[in-house]
């Protein structure tokens, strides 16, 4: 009996959830072009240097990134972010696990990465230019640097705040190393550490900016200030409008992928919020 | 009182059920402090009882006594300050492989990111078992517990009882002489306790197997025991270990009713009162 009761109210709640959930696409997609439109609109007639109009703009961003500099820029810009962001993630997850199994280690390494922390990632950008010079190492390495730490730092408190009745089940049932790593541990910290991978796809993205914008010649963000330099404005719009396409992409798959990752978690919380 | 009584009648056929049968878990002088120096605080001073093959034996007293703490010493989890315990005469050092424990909150207890068969199947990975022993042993716990049609559900999709009942399917499937539990019906429903305790009765009879359970419900205890421990005092010492005898099997409407009943869950009353 309870279980139909428990079914019938979350088929309600579905059925209520439908429209809602369509009412949110279209608010996702109609508010950006009505800002896009009233953009538009409003700027046909500027005559001001630094606001051209949106059609200019759009003109440009066709010419520019659709697609002459598509292989020379923004291929290269991309591939540092994917590949930046993949390498921090992984070195965050798993010097994480470490720091929490090594408790001494954890109390030595803890200022330091709470110094490092607290530096803004794009200060760390000419650190590296002065190390490693302006080649497209420089931005990759930035890039990692940068976006390692959110995860780092979550994948330790993660695996700390770990519910000690998980663990005791753990223990008491003899399972190996791996499993309570694996199967107990890591998902149990993963809501945690999904939302460290997430500031750190932010940090990424900041920094494979940042990176560009000092002293190479290649890439969006590269392309973006010289636009500004040369007072290209309609460019320089082009490449903002650019980014911020991608970054709201990335963030968007990055949202997808962690709600099939954790749809555990979610629904858990659903369900803990309706009872 | 007729203390005298209960224990002279039902201690002559607890002779003869169990003391035949060897001693599955023996503990003897248990002693456990936490801390050290000024802020050491003593929590059991000292605890001696025997548990025979097949036997129910309740650990009662009163809240905050220690008695998850003796649990948690039993179950490995612990290091014991002083004395011992032991399975089969061999002193437990770290989690027992011959015991499975089903915990209090079962909410703390089931991993939300596995469905209920993989959640039973997870103490099993390591034992090795082979695909069919492994996923006949499975689909029994959960026939067993009344949850064959649940295995793919996910914890938060049942309800308390339920998610309970996986976990003593969890431990069934892991076959252990000895099934510690630490308050189990406590968050429950009244309706539900009584299922569950049923449910604890059976697989007794059906696995033969030893079981050890923490409650503070006195009823529950005088149910389900054929021994009570009742523990009491700061720190714990055992203040009564109390024999119970009623036809087989019980029912909860029959075995609740005896007058046997009502004076053996008074007496124990007493002693926790006494014990406070």
């Amino acid at each position: 009996m309870r279980v139909l009761l428990a079914t019938d109210t979350t088929s309600n709640k579905r059925q209520r959830g439908i429209p809602r959930r369509a009412l949110h696409i279209c608010l996702e997609i109609g508010v950006p072009i009505v800002l896009l439109a009233a953009w538009f609109i409003s700027s046909q007639r500027s005559s001001n240097p630094f606001f051209p109009p949106l059609a200019e703009i759009l003109n440009r961003f066709h010419e520019l990134w659709l697609f002459d500099h598509l292989h020379s820029d923004v291929v290269p810009s991309m591939s540092n972010l994917v590949l930046g962001f993949a390498i921090a993630v992984l070195l965050g997850v798993i010097g994480g696990v470490l720091l929490a199994l090594m408790r001494p280690i954890a109390w030595l390494a803890d200022p330091l990465i709470h110094f490092w922390r607290a530096v803004p990632p794009v200060a760390l950008v000419p650190i590296f230019v002065a190390t490693l010079g302006y080649g497209n190492e420089t931005r990759l390495v930035s890039i990692v640097v940068a976006a390692v730490f959110p995860t780092l730092i979550a994948t330790v408190d993660g695996l700390r705040s770990v519910d000690s009745g998980l663990r005791d089940v753990g223990r008491a049932y003899n399972l190996t190393f791996s499993e309570r790593l694996l199967v107990v541990n890591l998902p149990a910290a993963s809501p945690m550490i999904m939302a460290g991978v997430q500031i750190s796809l932010q940090s990424a993205f900041v920094v494979m900016i940042a990176s560009e914008m000092m002293g190479t010649s290649t890439g969006i963000g590269a392309m973006t200030l010289l636009a500004q330099q040369s007072y290209a404005s309609a460019d320089m719009w082009a490449g903002i409008l650019l980014l911020g396409t991608i970054g709201y992409a990335a963030n968007a798959l990055f949202e997808m992928a962690r709600a099939r990752i954790l749809s555990w978690y979610f629904k858990a919380q659903k369900q803990g919020a309706a009872s | 009182m007729s203390k005298a009584s209960i224990e002279s009648s039902s201690f002559a056929n607890i002779q003869a059920r169990f003391t035949n049968r060897p001693v599955r878990l023996s503990v003897e002088g248990l002693a456990k402090s936490y801390g050290s120096g000024e802020s050491r605080v003593e929590v059991i001073e000292d605890l001696s009882f025997e548990v025979h093959a097949g036997e129910i034996a309740c650990i009662v007293g009163p809240s905050g006594v220690g008695k998850t703490t003796l649990l948690k010493c039993l179950a490995g989890l612990h290091p014991l300050t002083a004395g011992s315990a032991a399975i089969d005469g061999r002193t437990i050092q770290g989690p027992p492989a011959e015991m499975a424990l089903v915990f209090q909150d079962y909410s703390r207890s089931l991993m939300p990111w596995l469905t209920a068969r993989q959640n039973i199947r997870l103490p099993l990975r390591h034992l090795k078992l082979g695909t069919t022993e492994e996923a006949s042993r499975l689909d029994e716990a959960l026939e067993v517990v009344g949850l064959a049609h649940a295995g793919s559900k996910y914890p938060w999709q049942l309800s308390g009882g339920m998610q309970q009942r996986v976990a003593i399917a969890r431990a069934l499937a892991y076959r252990p002489e000895v099934l510690v539990m630490d308050e189990p019906f406590a968050s429950v429903d009244a309706q539900t306790r009584f299922e569950l305790e049923d449910l604890c009765l059976q697989i007794r009879q059906d696995y033969d197997m030893t079981i050890v359970v923490v409650t503070h419900d006195i009823d529950e205890a005088v149910y389900l025991s054929d021994q009570i421990v009742v523990i009491g005092q700061k720190p714990a010492i055992v203040t009564e270990i109390l024999p119970v005898s009623f036809p087989e099997p019980r029912s909860q409407f029959s075995t609740r009713a005896l007058p046997a009943f009502a004076e053996a869950r008074t007496h124990v009353l007493q002693l926790i009162q006494q014990a406070r």
